[in-house]
């Protein structure tokens, strides 16, 4: 293996060798956004709607109610850290399910590290409240809590935000699961979790 | 292979397929353009975008090297393969480590470049593509026509019928979407939950972290790159970026360009092995396959920063009416007519870098900014020419060399020229279905000495 | 200013009328108009077919014959093109016709008359490589008489494309079916472009299938 290893080296190294130098790298594009606190919001919300995901808004106190309506005694998954007042009345801990086990779930929830409003995107970084890949991937329904000041508007400042989190396994998530292979023609849901529920919990301050 | 003019006679009557065809691109054109409008610094964007991939070119060995490290100090094997058969070989390596007869495969196109599906099933292996458009071709013995909806030329009741003597277990089925959405879904659940081993593609390589990128809507590349407990990503070595925020530019330009959306439903990303998410062995194959013969090219080396957006193919007159097929490779339209003469040696594909009108629509939409006319030419400079052609080609520039002999030959060309309205020789088919012009009695020289003088 | 015409190969020898209307509208407003008689071919045909050294050899020509002009001025926006990437010494002072009308003189309204239905084709090296922009439409709408009509589907190439035309017939015909249709979908009386060769193609199509439909250089109606 090694052979084929030096060989594309020399091969690469040999076509590179003439030539000018690289141009220099401009990055004019926009690094930060514009919008005020509740433009994003309305914005994230707006965007996810465009998506056909569920959007909710809440504030701390009235989430638990809120949770606890969508899941309606269903069974749903939970990552070890989410916080006691997240987790629904018939929730079930992932402590190493097996696939099967998670298929056999009806939804889970979790958080998310930062969430994208000008591409309605939430991004998950295997953290304590997120869980990792599998969870938010096999159960039909996922349930996600964004706090408002995880909302950022533009991509750039989400990488910004995942500094630190580069070697996480990482899931961008925009709306659910989608196919448009027949004719073009939009259909949600083919093999992630086919409901989408965004819950936007207002910061107390 | 069967020259372009030729392929692409059989698909133009093909009025089923013109008429899928031109639906489907108007519509992901249109959604395109509009969710591009709205970006305020596109331009921006992709000169970023343009910028990164050429200085990735340039230094290519380095971010090579870099990348191997990064991927192993995260727990990951890097292998390398210098064409397909060895990168083949690799992944069916792992397959048999693992003693399975089935891998599970998210679309790929640089798998599809080189058989790696086939090169598994003569291994004993049975690759199940797992993308939903995949699914269908994979079923019916068929291949992909375009780079993004691979059964673009596939309509609902033609899959209906398909999915009814195949996936559905003897079940009913209607041509709505969302039954066979379903169908498809019911079928490779059960697959996915036990799969051993996934097999992958990727858009991109992070040379900084060793982490890679997969784009995708449906989610079946999250199950093949999630749940089986091995996995293997081949991943062509012109794919890598430098830095991890270099993905800030792409994951803007890529989801708007190619499905017209404003991000796809999912992106995942991921860096060797995490203990206790995702597979836990993990295998990188870097792929040569002639990508170091185009980058010898220093025109010809953009065609390696393509992020396989397919916007060109959308916007693109001639692949609009033949399809993909017609371009004999799994790069079809004029990315294709660039990529693969490239790829394969110019005298293997040479009809394909005249396969264009030179109109530079796919040059208008590129993200990456790829002179794709430009590079046509420059192709169509290393193409070997007929015998005949080359005669008259010469013999013409003489003529415009000299205006004497110029005007020589617009008095004969004149004086030649019968009243027929349909001439032989290279412009016989060209006359086929359109009237010439008769000559003009004065050309516009002699009017002008009349008029005067001198 | 001295300003050179080159009327390209294909507008010397097979359609004259259009650099004939060039000189008319440019001398109409005043200017002076030189013909170098050396000129032939920029290149473009065979820099488009695969012969690059060809190509370059009858740039240099090009560029030796045009040299000294304020300004080189063309009704073909496709030979501009290649002029501009073959003949890169020259190439800020070589202009397509409404693009040197409209953006170097400042001229919309050239005093022409042509009481007549058209359309407008933007010929694909005018839009994406010249990128005369809206030149051509002001300069139509400012035409006394003239009802301009709007083309569906517009942008799309006609078909023509040189080498591309005769070695790919089939997509080609294909392409021209298309753009007949939008033509005729507007019941123009005349189609116009900045293009020899791209009106050459539309006209052999609208011709071969009698749809009484004409065609005319931007030039000859500027002329009118
Ligand atoms: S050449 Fe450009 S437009 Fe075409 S698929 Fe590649 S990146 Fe997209």
């Amino acid at each position: 293996m090694n052979e084929a290893r030096d060989e594309i080296l020399a091969r690469t190294r040999a076509a590179i060798r003439e030539g000018t130098p690289p141009d220099p790298l401009a990055r004019a594009y926009r690094t930060t956004g514009v919008v005020d606190d509740p433009g994003r919001v309305a914005l994230l919300g707006e965007r996810l709607l465009d998506y056909r995901a569920r959007v909710e808004h809440t504030t701390a106190t009235a989430l638990r109610d809120l949770l606890d309506e969508i899941a309606r005694g269903d069974r749903i998954g939970v990552p070890r850290g989410l916080p006691e007042t997240w987790r629904p009345a018939n929730s079930v801990e992932d402590d190493g399910l097996s696939t099967h086990e998670l298929d056999a779930l009806d939804g889970v929830i979790t958080g998310c590290t930062v969430a994208i409003a000008e591409t309605g995107t939430l991004v998950l970084a295997g953290g304590e409240m997120e869980g990792r890949r599998a969870l938010t991937l096999v159960p039909d329904v996922h349930i996600c809590v964004v706090r408002t000041d995880q909302i950022v508007e533009t991509v750039p400042e989400a990488f910004a935000a995942l500094l630190g989190r580069e070697h996480r396994p990482l899931t961008f998530v925009s709306g659910p699961s989608a196919t448009s292979d027949i004719e073009l023609e939009r259909v949600e849901g083919v093999h992630g979790p086919r409901t989408l529920i965004v819950v936007i919990v207002k910061e107390a301050s | 292979m069967t020259s372009f003019p030729e392929a692409a006679r059989i698909a133009l009557g093909d009025s089923q397929l013109r008429h899928n065809l031109r639906n489907a691109t108007t519509t992901i054109r249109d959604k395109r353009a509009r969710v591009v409008a709205e970006v305020p610094d596109w331009d921006e964007l992709r000169e970023a975008g343009r910028a990164i991939k050429a200085d990735v070119m340039r230094r290519l060995d380095e971010y090579l090297l870099q990348f191997e490290e990064s991927v192993q100090a995260a727990g990951g094997q890097v292998h390398w393969a210098r064409d397909g058969a060895e990168a083949n070989a690799i992944v069916l390596d792992v397959a048999r480590a693992h003693d399975v007869t089935e891998v599970v495969k998210v679309k790929s196109l640089t798998t599809d470049e080189i058989g790696l599906n086939e090169a598994l099933a003569a291994g004993g292996v049975h690759a199940i593509e797992t993308d939903f458009a995949e699914l269908i071709l994979q079923l019916d013995g068929d291949w992909p026509s375009h780079i993004l909806v691979p059964a673009i030329h596939r309509n609902r009741s033609e899959i209906r019928d398909l999915f009814m003597r195949t996936i559905a277990d003897g079940r009913e089925l209607s041509d709505d979407p969302r039954e066979l959405a379903d169908t498809a879904r019911l079928y490779l659940r059960e697959k996915f939950l036990d799969a051993k081993v996934g097999v992958s593609g990727a858009n991109f390589g992070i040379a900084e972290t060793g982490t890679l990128v997969v784009v995708e809507s449906e989610g079946n590349g999250r199950m093949c790159t999630t749940l089986p407990p091995v996995l293997v990503t081949v991943l062509g070595i012109e794919k890598l970026l430098p830095t991890f925020a270099d993905l800030e530019v792409f994951l803007q330009l890529l989801p708007r360009s190619s499905t017209g959306e404003r991000m796809n439903p999912y992106t995942s990303l991921w860096t060797g092995v995490t203990i206790g998410d995702g597979p836990q062995e993990f295998h990188v194959v870097l792929l040569d396959n002639g990508r170091t013969r185009v980058l010898s090219d220093q025109v010809g080396r953009q065609a390696l920063h393509c992020i396989r957006c397919s916007a060109c193919l959308n916007v693109c007159p001639v692949y609009r009416r033949t399809g993909g097929h017609a371009y004999g490779s799994v790069y079809p339209g004029p990315i294709g007519a660039i990529l693969t003469p490239q790829l394969r040696g110019v005298a293997n594909a040479k009809s394909l870098p005249y396969a264009s009108s030179l109109c530079g629509a796919c040059y208008e939409v590129c993200p990456v900014k790829i002179d794709i006319p430009s590079v046509l030419l420059h192709l169509r400079a290393q193409t070997e020419k007929d015998v005949a052609e080359r005669i008259a080609m010469r013999s013409l520039a003489r003529i415009f060399g000299n205006v004497r002999l110029y005007e020589w030959a617009q008095r004969l060309a004149r004086a030649g020229e019968g009243p027929a309205r349909r001439v032989p020789g290279p412009l016989a088919s060209w006359t086929q279905t359109r009237d010439l012009k008769p000559f003009a009695k004065e050309t516009f020289r002699e009017w002008w000495s009349r008029e005067r003088g001198a | 200013m001295r300003i050179g015409l080159f009327v390209t190969c294909l507008g010397d020898t097979l359609f004259p009328e259009a650099p004939k209307a060039t000189v008319t509208v440019l001398e109409r407003l005043g200017h002076d108009v030189v013909f170098p008689r050396d000129q032939t071919c920029c290149g473009q045909l065979h820099q488009n077919s695969g012969y690059l050294d060809e190509a370059r050899a009858l740039a240099r020509r090009f560029t030796a014959i045009f040299g000294d002009f304020d300004a080189v001025v063309s009704p073909s926006s496709s030979c501009v093109g290649a002029v501009r990437e073959l003949s890169p010494e020259i190439a800020p002072r070589v202009f397509e016709l409404s693009e040197f009308l409209v953006g170097q003189l400042g001229v919309e309204d050239v005093g022409a008359y042509f009481p007549h239905r058209v359309t407008y084709h933007p010929t694909c090296h005018s839009l994406r490589v010249v990128r005369v922009g809206a030149a051509p439409r002001r300069l139509l709408l400012a035409v006394r008489g003239l009802e301009l009509v709007e083309l569906p589907e517009a942008d799309e190439c006609c078909g023509f494309g040189g080498t591309f035309a005769v070695k790919n017939p089939d997509t080609s015909t294909a392409m021209l079916a298309d753009k007949c249709r939008s033509v005729l979908a507007t019941g123009a009386e005349v189609v116009t472009a900045v293009d020899g060769s791209c009106l050459m193609q539309i006209g052999g199509g609208l011709s071969r299938q009698r749809t009484g439909v004409g065609t005319m250089h931007l030039a000859e109606i500027l002329a009118s």
